[in-house]
């Protein structure tokens, strides 16, 4: 068992596959467990040499808006995370527009470097992809 | 076809994970088949054999014991997840095993959908 693969030893049937993996982040960082244990997936997933993707629509948008403070509601900023994944060969970080403008939030409020995307161009992104997970 | 099942949210609590047992067994029903079913999120829940529901209602945890031991199904449980809400291996019910979320990742790569059901 290999902790960095979650669990799995890769054998032949998993290797040399790559597939488009987007993870679909609707809710928002705190309130739910969602945001955070998503992240984790995606983590894993990095590990398994994969097309990954992130997707941010509805609420989930304001999982990588910048000066996120925890402190008074005693939960981890697990922010910074997501500055991480570029270490991981995650660049893919798509942002729906319009979920974006209906909160007021435009990308310089990001902590992140993504593409903005309308929603007919995040459909068509969402199509391409062999596995979407939805969180 | 081969699907594997992404369950998101507790049992009676949720539709989800009545959602994805009715899907599972539809599937496997129709001819297609169902490798893995992974718990994540609360979704963990749905493997304590502590689970002990009035006996006018489903027995939802009894059910995925049964459709795993009938059709071979691998139950999946997220150690992370179930670590974090008091899910060891010591109070799973039957069929179930504890890993990790590549379980869930290679389920992904290895079938032809993922089919997930939670909010």
């Amino acid at each position: 068992m290999s902790d960095v693969t979650g669990g799995i030893d890769m054998d032949d049937e998993t290797e040399g596959v790559v597939k488009k993996f987007m993870f679909l982040n609707r809710k928002a960082p705190y309130g739910t467990i969602y945001a955070l244990e998503s992240l984790e997936v995606v983590l894993i997933s990095a590990a398994f040499d994969q097309d990954v993707s992130l997707a941010f629509v509805d609420d989930g948008v304001y999982q990588i808006v910048k000066g996120q403070h925890t402190k008074g509601i005693d939960q981890k900023n697990f922010s910074p995370t997501y500055r991480a994944l570029e270490g991981y060969d995650i660049e893919k970080l798509y942002v729906d527009k319009d979920s974006l403008e209906a909160r007021g939030l435009s990308e310089e409020d990001l902590l992140v470097d993504v593409q903005v995307l309308d929603s007919a161009a995040m459909a068509d992104k969402m199509a391409e992809q062999d596995v979407v997970i939805s969180f | 076809m081969k699907f594997g099942i992404l369950v998101n949210e507790g049992p009676y609590n949720h539709q989800a994970t009545d959602s994805a047992y009715q899907f599972a067994k539809a599937a496997i029903d129709k001819g297609h088949q169902v490798p893995r079913v992974f718990f994540y999120h609360d979704g963990v829940y749905n493997s304590t054999r502590l689970t002990e529901p009035p006996q006018d209602d489903r027995n939802i945890v009894a059910r995925w014991s049964k459709l795993a031991e009938e059709h071979n199904v691998d139950l999946v449980v997220c150690v992370a997840a179930g670590l974090r809400r008091g899910i060891k291996d010591e109070v799973l019910a039957p069929g179930f095993r504890i890993s990790g979320l590549g379980q869930l990742v290679e389920a992904g790569i290895q079938y032809d959908r993922l089919v997930t059901f939670g909010d």
